[in-house]
């Protein structure tokens, strides 16, 4: 098992002809991702990287099977093209495009209501099942197989912990980049919720970020819930007040969105908290025992 | 994007919600003829500038006779505001704003925000007009009164009326106050703010509500849609670096350190700022290349990080996706041959085409110091600070 998406998952690209779409299709697909097509509006019936363009994500469902999106579609578009996934049926849409109106999101959130869905992202760096399902942006080869879940905002963050992990031998089950946005698809409970139920995950790793409440509602949850470790990581110790710290949702608006009074609180509630981004990999190894 | 009261207290205006009677003036004469028009015996000039707390800060003055309106304003415009919000140096007055004086009855608070909790657009309503909300919440949570509003539908006539009664409004000023709420709500959704805030909102000796004090931050990543907001930006009211950055497709915000940073993907640039502190240094910025980056970019970033007179070491760490470590390895070199760059610079690459990167910087010749992890690049600044002093 795995959380989201594996080797049966059936991927289309939302914005398939674009460049940056082309290209992460085609790393995709060099790691066995099943790539089934993608939607472009208006190049419906063309082929494409060997694969079908279909005019409407209902046609992509209905032709190709299609239960996965990723979602390259630019910001002002990005809103309608995620709810044309959710009414076509797709299980779950991974929206990488940076700097999607905030507004448009609450409306996203409000039309998601009802529907078996879910969103990752904007603003993401996508969702890896290693050697089985890659829907996202991030470097295929350097998650090795294994058995620790990770859910982060943070993409390159994400890479880092990774890193450090396979150094000491430990693979990843899934790894998850919920973004930065401050409106979500989806957030660090929902998918602690998944791990705790994946057989193959042995731990979870959570990096967060300053602003918002989310890690810290996540491991409240996690406190009765998770019958598995959970390593905590929160970034921006460091970062002054009132300034948006690149991500849009990494933001200090009030006394508990600083990093130490989320990690305070995550080691309140029996998370194993990080203080030091470099030994997130040891942090983890040391959890397992 | 944050803009001017007076310019929220136009967009008000034009969404027919109640504001002083007033105008915006760049000098004493401008002001002076402001007042002469406006009339009355009573006048408040306050200094325009994108920090809260002018008012403790002698920002706000008020005054009784036209001479005064003028002498107010003469020593205002020109002169540098300090408040809470703006650090020491504080921000440089261009214009104030001058308004006449009405007579006050009671203050409430009224706001917008997107609530990250429910993901919701919420407003919020207080009978403690006047004082910051943050407070208000804190101290007297019962005092604050929130109301979210389901996007399919939008704020409803009922909703007002609950946060009316809430803050102890009552008779004929329900319907009255509820018609702000909704053009507020209006005027939110409409431009695609992320906050509003009257405050106070005021109910004047006649009866009447006016937004006495307005403030509005609005979304940055909705300006392509939103034209005559985008045009009300004032860059004054930024960091010219950060600006030149953002010209460069670079997120740079200055900090106080001396360590210059370089870091692609916000979380780990914020990581590595961490890291640097943990060791016993201090970030200087915080700068996310982005994905993507090219030499050029990478080239801009050093120059930028550069330009701080404070910066005593430069710690480059790209974790490459969709970035690629032989472009960044280009990007070090060009920068390093087009600038003087007299500070130490410590490198760490990690990800796609590391080898080449790797290849690329030890064949240039350039002296830099090599980093394989974030613990070792943060350390290896830290101790390069240590030398340069010593």
């Amino acid at each position: 098992m795995s959380i989201l998406v594996n080797r049966d998952s059936r991927v289309i690209f939302q914005g398939f002809t674009g460049q940056h779409a082309t290209f992460h299709a085609e790393e995709a697909i060099r790691m066995g991702t099943q790539v089934v097509g993608g939607v472009t509006p208006g190049k419906g019936g063309q082929v494409h990287i060997d694969r079908p363009v279909f005019d409407t994500v209902q046609d992509a469902v209905t032709q190709a099977g299609a239960d996965v999106s990723v979602v390259f579609v630019p910001p002002p578009f990005s809103a309608d093209a995620i709810m044309e996934a959710i009414e076509g049926g797709i299980k779950v849409i991974v929206v990488i495009t940076d700097g999607v109106p905030v507004q448009d999101m609450v409306r996203v959130k409000r039309y998601l209501i009802g529907h078996d869905a879910i969103i990752v992202g904007p603003n993401t760096a996508g969702v890896i099942t290693p050697e089985e399902c890659k829907v996202g942006i991030m470097p295929a080869h350097i998650y090795p197989k294994g058995r620790i879940g990770i859910v982060s905002r943070s993409g390159t963050l994400n890479y880092e912990a990774v890193e450090q992990m396979s150094e000491l031998g430990l693979g990843v089950s899934t790894s998850v980049s919920i973004g930065g946005d401050p409106v979500n698809g989806c957030d660090f409970l929902t998918l602690l919720k998944q791990f705790a139920d994946d057989d193959e995950t042995e731990a979870v790793l959570m990096i967060g970020e300053i602003g918002g409440a989310q890690e810290v509602e996540a491991a409240a949850w996690a406190r009765d819930h998770l019958n598995k470790p959970l390593i905590g990581f929160i970034a921006g110790a460091t970062a002054p007040p009132g300034r948006r710290m690149g991500h849009a949702g990494a933001i200090i608006s009030g006394e508990s969105d600083t990093a130490q009074a989320k990690m305070q609180r995550l080691a309140e509630l029996g998370v194993s908290v990080v203080q030091n981004a470099a030994e997130i990999g040891k942090t983890v190894h040391y959890s397992l025992k | 994007m944050n803009i001017h009261e007076y310019q929220t207290k136009e967009l008000f205006r034009s969404y027919k919600i109640p504001v002083p009677e007033g105008g915006m003036a760049h000098s004493a004469n401008q002001a002076l003829s402001v007042a002469e028009q406006l009339g009355g015996d009573g006048w408040v000039v306050k200094a325009q500038i994108h920090a809260g707390g002018r008012g403790k800060a002698g920002g706000v003055q008020l005054a009784r006779t036209l001479e005064e309106v003028q002498n107010h304003a003469e020593s205002l415009i020109g002169s540098r505001l300090i408040t809470r919000q703006t650090g020491e140096a504080g921000r440089l007055v261009n214009r104030v704003l001058v308004e006449q004086i009405h007579q006050i009855d009671r203050e409430y608070y009224l706001g917008i925000v997107i609530d990250r909790g429910t993901q919701r657009i919420t407003l919020i309503a207080s009978a403690a007009g006047g004082m910051e909300i943050e407070e208000v919440a804190k101290h007297s949570p019962e005092k604050v009164i929130r109301e979210i509003v389901d996007p399919a539908v939008g704020l409803q006539d009922f909703q007002c009326r609950k946060v009316a009664a809430g803050i102890g409004v009552g008779g004929k000023e329900i319907g009255k106050l509820g018609r702000i709420m909704k053009r507020l709500y209006r005027c939110f959704r409409d431009n695609d703010a992320l906050m509003v805030e009257i405050n106070p909102l005021v109910r004047t000796g006649e009866g009447e509500f006016l937004a006495l004090d307005a403030k509005m931050t609005f979304d940055g990543n909705a300006l392509f849609r939103q034209g005559d907001i985008a045009d009300l930006r004032d860059f004054d009211e930024e960091d010219p670096k950060e600006v030149e950055a953002s010209g460069h497709d670079l997120n740079y915000i200055a900090l106080d350190g001396s360590v210059g940073c370089i870091v692609n993907g916000a979380g780990l640039a914020m990581a590595t700022m961490d890291a640097i502190s943990l060791y016993g240094g201090r970030p200087a910025n915080f700068l996310d290349v982005g994905g993507g980056a090219s030499p050029e970019k990478i080239a801009n970033a050093f120059r930028i990080v550069l330009e701080d007179p404070n910066v005593k070491v430069v710690l480059l760490n790209i974790y490459a996706g969709i970035n690629r470590c032989d472009w960044i390895a280009e990007g070090i070199v060009k920068a390093m041959a087009e600038l003087t760059v007299e500070v130490p610079v410590v490198v760490r690459l990690a990800g796609t085409n590391l080898e080449a990167g790797r290849e690329i910087l030890v064949r240039s010749g350039l002296d830099y110091i090599h980093a394989d992890r974030l613990s070792d690049a943060a350390e290896k600044s830290v101790e390069a600070i240590r030398e340069v002093v010593a």
